[in-house]
């Protein structure tokens, strides 16, 4: 077993950036893992502008921002970047076992920052009846086929929730040719950016339907159409208000779960609400020594968020290292 | 004219009150930064948007390659823009900031690759 100073689990925006402050704190030896064939995380699909606002004083695309940092991760030789990389045990003495082509590695790590992110919440989560039909997808996995795999997955789209995952994909999918009926959003007001309703759905003449919720999905074997019902300040539905909409594709852009399955395997406290780590600040977890960071410890609305909070993180890790070795 | 409008050059969404007359601006208020009273002129002259999409590719490492135009484009113009981006392909290796294609639809915007994609 070969031990490694930092092991950085994640390549996304958290991840690189808790890589770069450590390394700049000093710490010599910085292992990063990524899953994925690139750096870059969930940035790689984001293709939308909006990013680096704060940190670049400019706005980039999802993939630009992502590319200043990895182009910052691949220059520095005190940082081993590993794809294809997939963490699967971890210990509270931070020994860890990681998967990449070809072999199982087994490293023990001065220190641990977990940058892993976050998951979707799926239909199942929001308990939408009906069928089990094809065309209902979680947004975030339909931003990756359109973005990155080249798939348009329908032509007539019902949208779940406002939130920013959502909207974004509303815009995206318009642009593309698919006729996007409507937003459906249960609360009154959205979760997203104000300037994102705008550009996303007021430019493309988009309705948002709030206080309404999809009732059934129907469809046997295609979606074929999506019941909606207005819903009351208690969120009961209102009778006599439902309608239908004929669609073959239905988005749930409906949350994010912080993925901590390491952490919880390593004994961390896990609020079982948020999935989040339960520690007395931010980046930290109940277990000395391992770290989170990004959206695995609290979901954000700006990778330039991430990017501040993780830099921290990557200190934080350098500094228990220093006292560690003292 | 009075009416309101959403900023939206930044997260912050600063919602603008706006007299114009026609396409002229009379007057802004509700910006925190300068960027809101110009996006307010530039969306009653004439509204402007950055376009970001992707374009196929051939015998690189990704099939799409995310790219953007280097400067907003007329908004009116986002269909035919991508129609002409459907007729594109990529086959050569790129790196952020590449131009694609130049003055893309005579806009006097390039359209820019986003990422680096190397060949597969």
């Amino acid at each position: 077993m070969k031990d490694r100073q930092l092991v950085i689990v994640g390549g996304g925006p958290a991840g690189m950036a808790a890589a770069l402050a450590a390394r700049a704190a000093g710490v010599e030896d910085v292992l990063l893992l990524e899953r994925d064939q690139h750096l870059g995380g969930i940035l790689n699909q984001c293709i939308h502008p909006g990013f680096g606002l704060h940190h670049f004083k400019e706005e980039l695309t999802g993939p630009e921002y992502a590319d200043r940092f990895v182009r910052q991760v691949r220059s520095d030789a005190g940082i081993e970047v590993s794809l294809r990389s997939f963490a699967i045990k971890l210990t509270p003495d931070r020994h860890m076992s990681y998967l990449r082509p070809g072999a199982m590695e087994e490293v023990r790590a001065g220190a641990v920052v977990l940058a892993t992110g976050c998951r979707e919440r799926t239909r199942e989560m929001i308990h939408i009846p009906g069928s089990r039909p094809s065309g209902v997808y979680p947004a975030g996995l339909a931003q990756k086929m359109v973005n990155i795999e080249g798939w348009i997955p329908g032509r007539e789209a019902v949208i779940v929730g406002s939130g920013d995952i959502g909207l974004i994909m509303s815009r995206r999918m318009a642009l593309e040719g698919v006729k996007v009926k409507a937003v459906i959003e249960i609360q009154k007001t959205s979760r997203g950016l104000v300037r994102n309703v705008v550009q996303c759905l007021e430019d493309f003449g988009i309705p948002l339907l709030f206080q309404h919720r999809i009732s059934l999905i129907r469809g046997r074997d295609r979606v074929e159409a999506v019941d909606v019902v207005k819903v009351d300040d208690e969120l009961k539905d209102i009778p006599g208000s439902g309608f239908s909409l004929p669609c073959d594709t239905v988005l749930v852009s409906v949350g994010l779960i912080p993925e901590n399955e390491l952490l919880e395997m390593a004994g961390a406290e896990i609020d079982p609400k948020s999935n989040t780590p339960v520690a007395k600040d931010i980046n930290l977890t109940s277990v000395p020594g391992i770290f989170a960071c990004g959206n695995a410890c609290q979901v954000y609305d700006l990778a330039d968020s991430v990017t501040r909070d993780s830099e921290l993180a990557g200190s934080l890790a350098a500094a228990y290292l220093g006292g560690a070795g003292k | 004219m009075k009416r309101t409008m959403t900023c939206i050059e930044c997260p912050q969404g600063c919602r603008l009150e706006i007299d114009a007359d026609g396409t002229r601006l009379i007057s802004v208020t509700g910006q925190k930064c300068k960027r809101g009273a110009a996006y307010a002129r530039q969306e009653i002259e004439a509204p402007m948007r950055t376009l970001t999409t992707s374009v196929l590719t051939k015998g690189l490492e990704l099939k799409m390659l995310p790219v953007r135009t280097s400067r907003p484009i007329p908004k009116e113009k986002l269909f035919e823009a991508m129609e002409a981006v459907k007729l594109l392909v990529v086959a050569s290796p790129v790196k952020a900031g590449t131009v694609v294609a130049p003055n893309f639809l005579g806009l006097g915007a390039d359209l820019v690759a986003c990422r680096p994609l190397e060949k597969a």
